[in-house]
């Protein structure tokens, strides 16, 4: 299962900014409502959480030591 | 006292005037020297002249709340102070004080804009003018926030790599990262691509490895 970036429902006005921004494709709206599809060619490249006007879309980072 | 004709020709403003144009032009600049430390033009405050600078240099600069002096710009002889206020009306982005003895050739904002006006070079020698101003301040917004930047994302990075100790990792995304080292959004993002081509990190999709802890302590030291 790929991890994708998170999107807040609550916030989110289904604006659709965020969907040419991605170069992927993984981001649609269906049925009006913006929905991420798993793809490990998403590259985490934060472009949807920087376009996004209401920051409903995030891409956490997870920080980890090269030895864990 | 005259104004020189030699050193209007050298202002950008004037760049492709014929010289009777730049006699006509002329008429309307007037002569106005500060000793050293003066003050020209104080930020915030509205600009009743635009000037060129004829001799000495001028440093244009902002003050902190807490008093810290910023520099923005030194303009040398032939280039031209407080055109963003003269421009737009609005108060002055920044001050000017005099760095030695100056001679300025000033020119009332309301005869500016009727020159602007009058001469479509002027205007079109306007646009370029105020893009090289845009591309310095870019230059320096990076190097202000970025070269010290960086040392507090590493700080960061260190602070919060291997989770809280319960077992859980911490996620943080970019705007995160910006709002705890105090800048914008942007620069975290070249920071992390910077530290990334250094070597102390690697990121692979939604996880940013420390490759090289060292490293980035000392970017921590240093960038202080
Ligand atoms: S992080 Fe980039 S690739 Fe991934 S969903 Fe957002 S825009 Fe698309
Ligand atoms: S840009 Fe933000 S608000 Fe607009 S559809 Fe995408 S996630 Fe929703």
């Amino acid at each position: 299962m790929a991890e994708m970036p998170y999107i807040d429902l609550d916030k989110c006005d289904s604006c659709a900014l965020c969907i040419p921004v991605c170069r992927c494709g993984a981001l649609v709206l269906v049925n009006n409502v913006i929905t991420l599809i798993e793809t490990e060619k998403c590259g985490w490249c934060c472009e949807c959480e920087e376009i996004c006007p209401l920051s409903a879309i995030t891409c956490a980072f997870e920080i980890v030591f090269a030895d864990e | 006292m005259a104004v020189d004709l030699q050193i209007l020709k050298r202002v950008a403003y004037f760049a492709g005037f014929t010289p009777d144009e730049l006699g006509e032009a002329a008429r309307p600049f007037f002569e106005q020297s500060f000793k050293r430390g003066e003050i020209i033009a104080l930020e915030d405050e509205l600009a009743d002249n635009l000037y060129i600078v004829a001799s000495g240099v001028v440093k244009l600069f902002k003050t902190s709340a807490d008093g810290k002096e910023q520099i923005m710009y030194l303009a040398h002889v032939g280039e031209s102070i407080s055109d963003v206020p003269v421009i737009d009306g609005l108060p002055n982005p920044a001050s000017a004080q005099a760095m030695i003895p100056v001679d300025l050739y000033g020119i009332n904002n309301v005869d500016m804009l009727a020159l602007l006006d009058k001469y479509p070079k002027a205007k079109q020698n306007a646009l370029k003018i105020l893009a090289d101003r845009v591309r310095h301040l870019s230059a320096l917004v990076e190097d202000l926030s970025f070269k010290h930047v960086i040392g507090r994302v590493a700080a960061i990075l260190l602070k919060y790599a291997g989770g809280d100790g319960a077992g859980s990792k911490a996620r943080l995304t970019q705007q995160d990262m910006a709002a705890m080292a105090g800048t914008a959004r942007e620069v975290v993002g070249r920071s992390l691509k910077m530290l990334e081509a250094d070597g102390a990190i690697s990121m692979n999709r939604h996880r940013i490895v420390i490759s090289n802890k060292k490293a980035l302590e000392n970017m921590i030291e240093t960038a202080v």
